[in-house]
């Protein structure tokens, strides 16, 4: 069982991260680049303090994205909304946020609750039209996303626009009590000591929180429980007393809710408005997180600082004539990989499973019938 | 010079990652014989026949199909030797009529054209001369299921097969369908047709075959004939043991309503009646059984009990209240309980640990729950003693419930109902598919159950167990309850004649 769950959840991604960066140095080959120097470049760019702390930071957005995705994938329920989700929301978080200021830690809780309020509610929306007339969730979600890029953007540009004549087109500023504080005084207490501008985002301990918070919500509650069961039987479950319907509601305003989380980090952290360039594609490359960490919180955590790591060490390559789409090529084999490699492995794990199953209940069988 | 045997199989051994499915199996079946293999689920029945039939490849020993050495890779190579298989499951398209089920794959050209005509008439003269007698235009989707099982035959048939393996033939027939499916085999038989008869109906296998060959643990453990032995001593080679019976005669009902199901209707989406007027109750201490034909209401009822079934109208009672406006899980907590029909689909998280698996349906009270968590510790140690009594063989709770054997995996089911202590049980097919010790286990369990004042719906299409077990049997044809009878006072002919309506012809 131990060796098992360590095959699928350690060995799968790791043959997969392997696939794709040979998949990928073929590709460099192919233009006549030297993979290895590409790749060295990257380690070497990717491993410094800044770095590493960009890499944290790319991550958090995307680790929160592919807890959304991750907890419907565990019913079986593909939001793939995610994207236009969190750029409405974070829109709506920053725009109220810059309306009034009270003491830090309410400032903050208030505008993460308005971005949690105004993510469920989008995906409410799909939610109900699922439930009430049947529309799958995945059509409903992708066209929404549609939505929201246009509704975002006229809301942007005639509703919470700021008037002032900044040079950067975006909302109001937040006031200081509604940002969350850089981590690093605290990296300074362990001698780490960054170069300006790189700032570890203090969201890093809300997205502990929201892994810990998912990993018992899922693994642990009566939710969870009926959430899972739905996913890997949903008719057993519907038997069971599960509503479906019900579960779909609460499951996609959950996903929803952290959907509308999933642009806080550089919102409070970094912009402290909502830029026209915001930045985009967290809720797509969340599935691949999520994919990628097979919905576990701790494997979504990995997959989402590789991918961080990914983004922020291929900068590099610009500068030494190197293409950095050969990133987004690793990325999509990883998750490519990833899915066929586990798919393979737990099948054999599960035949060693049912037969190590069936030789114990057989040596049941053996001394039973000795000693009768 | 004598004739080689149609099928001869000697050592055939296939093994599968723990278990050995098959092991030194012998059998010799003759041309122009029907040959039956019976066996309990699980003694590699159908395991040797996907052999014969190409599906599965022994690991060794030897097949000679009319004298010759066969190596089959594909039920192909199985057709192109002769042979050809009728499935338990059909594997016919609803939509497709009778003439282009049995053409599919194999079809007839005529230049480009595919040619029905021929195809039609070759349907008609393999029907008429094995008494198979079907339409070749009508719909697949139209006919009973004996017609359907017809089809199946025609369509080995049609394809030139000299050797027809039959796989539990009669498991899904009304004994008035059994016995003009026996009038085929042996209208084959005569035609020079060799037949063999999988089985675990021993009446059935004793009035049709020639001879009769027993499995028990992968292992043939011999070849007897009818004249040799009766049921009961064939029963024993299958086992290795004495045989369990249903019967239960000490009568326990109490005069407490349990159940009360009144004027019970329910539409398909396309305005067809699935159920209509069903009235009856169950009390206390009773076992009331509802026999019918599979696809008559049987599962509608069940959903309109437990509560899947939105469109249902009508009252349900529990215990003198009214769940019909309940959920689901309301009506489970209230207290009624449900072996599922098709465990598979709605009775198991298959890749889920075991102790989950017993929690389902229960997995909002204790011990399995505590207030909005899952309590692990409580749903680990319940599962145990579910383990210990029902006697569900698994190395530990938190194998995957796949790891189980058909016959463990419904013991588990069962006791998780039991163990609940439901007032009202339904119990859908609950010895289908598992093998005569685990079969026993649960009608003792049922039994003992109904004894402690637990009100039990049997649903079954096992005739003896539904008489053996019942208090009451209802009929259900066509969505409606179209006779009540004493079990003590009837046959599984008498009660088979009522499951396709012409009781209720005779009673008018």
């Amino acid at each position: 069982m131990k060796s098992g769950k360590l095959l699928t959840s350690v060995v799968a991604p790791l043959i997969a991260i392997i696939i794709a960066f040979g998949l990928a140095a073929l590709a460099l080959l192919l233009v006549d680049i030297n993979p290895i120097t590409a790749y060295k470049e990257m380690f070497v760019f990717g491993t410094s303090t800044e770095s590493l702390i960009i890499t944290v930071n790319n991550a958090l957005p995307l680790f929160v994205s592919a807890l959304a995705v991750g907890i419907g994938f565990k019913m079986g329920l593909f939001n793939i909304g995610i994207e236009g989700t969190y750029l409405i929301a974070a829109l709506f978080a920053a725009y109220i946020g810059a309306q009034f200021s009270i003491t830090p830690v309410l400032h903050v809780t208030a505008i993460l609750l308005v971005a949690v309020a105004v993510g469920a509610f989008w995906a409410w929306i799909p939610a109900m039209l699922k439930v009430k007339r049947g529309v799958h969730e995945v059509i409903a979600t992708i066209m929404l996303n549609y939505i929201a890029f246009a509704l975002s953007a006229y809301l942007f540009l005639n509703v919470f626009k700021a008037e002032s004549s900044s040079l950067t087109i975006a909302t109001d500023l937040i006031p200081e009590t509604g940002w969350i504080p850089s981590l690093n005084p605290v990296l300074g207490w362990f001698g780490i000591e960054a170069r300006a501008g790189a700032n570890l985002y203090g969201f890093l301990i809300i997205a502990i929180f929201l892994g810990i918070g998912y990993h018992y919500l899922v693994n642990k509650s009566r939710y969870g429980y009926d959430l899972r069961s739905s996913g890997v039987n949903a008719a057993a479950a519907h038997a069971s007393g599960v509503d479906p319907k019900r579960m779909i509601v609460r499951t996609m305003l959950i996903s929803g809710g952290l959907a509308g989380l999933v642009g806080i980090a550089p919102l409070l952290g970094f912009y402290h408005q909502y830029p026209q360039d915001f930045p985009r594609n967290f809720g797509f490359n969340g599935i691949a997180v999520a994919l990628l960490g097979r919905n576990h919180p701790v494997g979504m955590a990995f997959g989402a600082l590789l991918f961080g790591f990914m983004q922020r060490s291929s900068l590099i390559l610009d500068l030494k004539d190197v293409p950095k789409e050969i990133v987004t090529i690793i990325q999509g084999i990883v998750v490519l990989a990833v899915v066929i490699v586990y798919e393979v492995i737990s099948r054999y794990v599960q035949r060693r499973v049912v037969a190590a199953a069936a030789r114990a209940t057989e040596a049941e069988h053996a001394t039973v019938e000795v000693a009768a | 010079m004598v004739q080689a045997p149609a099928i001869q199989l000697h050592g055939v051994t296939k093994r599968y990652p723990g278990v050995v499915a098959n092991k030194d199996v012998e059998l010799t079946v003759e041309t122009a014989e029907v040959h039956a293999v019976v066996g309990e689920n699980g003694a590699g029945k159908s395991t040797l026949m996907k052999i014969i039939y190409g599906m599965v490849r022994p690991d060794a020993g030897d097949i000679t199909i009319d004298g010759k050495p066969a190596h089959f890779r594909t039920p192909k190579d199985a057709i192109d030797a002769g042979i050809g298989m009728v499935h338990q499951h059909f594997m016919l398209a609803d939509n497709f009529t009778v003439l282009e089920n049995v053409v599919l794959g194999s079809e007839p050209r005529s230049g480009l054209e595919i040619d029905f005509r021929g195809a039609t008439e070759r349907i008609r003269q393999l029907g008429e001369t094995y008494g198979l007698r079907l339409d070749p235009h009508q719909k697949v989707e139209t006919l009973s299921v004996g017609e359907r099982q017809r089809v199946e035959i025609i369509k080995v048939l049609y394809r030139g097969a000299k050797i027809l393996i039959l796989d539990e033939p009669t498991a899904v027939l009304v004994p008035q369908e059994v016995t003009e499916l026996f009038e085929s085999i042996r209208d084959l038989k005569e035609q020079g047709h060799t037949i063999v008869f999988i089985s675990h109906k021993l009446d059935e296998v004793l009035s049709i075959a020639d001879r009769i060959t027993v499995m028990r643990d992968g292992r043939t453990v011999g070849t007897t004939t009818p004249a040799e032995v009766d049921a009961r001593q064939l029963a024993e080679m299958m086992i290795g043991s004495e045989l369990p019976s249903p019967h239960t005669k000490e009568a326990t009902v109490q005069d407490v309503v349990l159940l009360e199901v009144s004027d019970l209707s329910l539409m398909s989406d396309t305005g067809r009646p699935l159920l209509q007027g069903i009235s009856f109750v169950v009390h206390k201490g009773e076992i009331v059984g509802i026999a019918g034909v599979e696809g008559n209401g049987q599962a509608q009822l069940v959903d309109s009990i437990i509560g899947l079934a939105p469109g249902a109208t009508g009252e349900i009672a529990l215990s003198g209240t009214s769940i019909t406006e309940l959920s689901t899980r309301d009506r489970r907590s209230a207290g009624i309980g449900l072996i599922p029909e098709d465990r598979h689909r709605q009775g198991l998280l298959l890749s889920a640990p075991l102790w989950e698996n017993a929690a389902l349906g229960h997995q909002n009270k204790e011990p399995y729950a505590k207030g909005l968590w899952i309590d692990k510790k409580g749903a680990r140690a319940q599962t145990e003693e579910i383990v210990r009594r029902f006697d569900v063989m698994t190395p530990n709770v938190d194998v995957p419930a796949t790891a189980l054997s058909g016959g463990n995996q419904q013991k588990l089911v069962v006791g998780r109902e039991i163990m609940a202590n439901p007032m009202v049980l339904i119990a859908a097919q609950p010895t289908r598919g598992i093998d005569i010790g685990a079969q026993a286990a649960v009608w003792e369990e049922l039994k003992s159950a109904r004894a402690a004042g637990m009100g039990i719906l049997l649903i079954s299409a096992d005739l003896e167990e539904l008489i053996g077990l019942s208090d009451a049997i209802h009929v259900l044809f066509e969505g409606r309850l179209v006779a009540k009878l004493d079990p003590a006072q009837i046959t599984p002919e008498i009660l088979g004649s009522h499951m396709t309506g012409a009781g209720e012809e005779k009673a008018s």
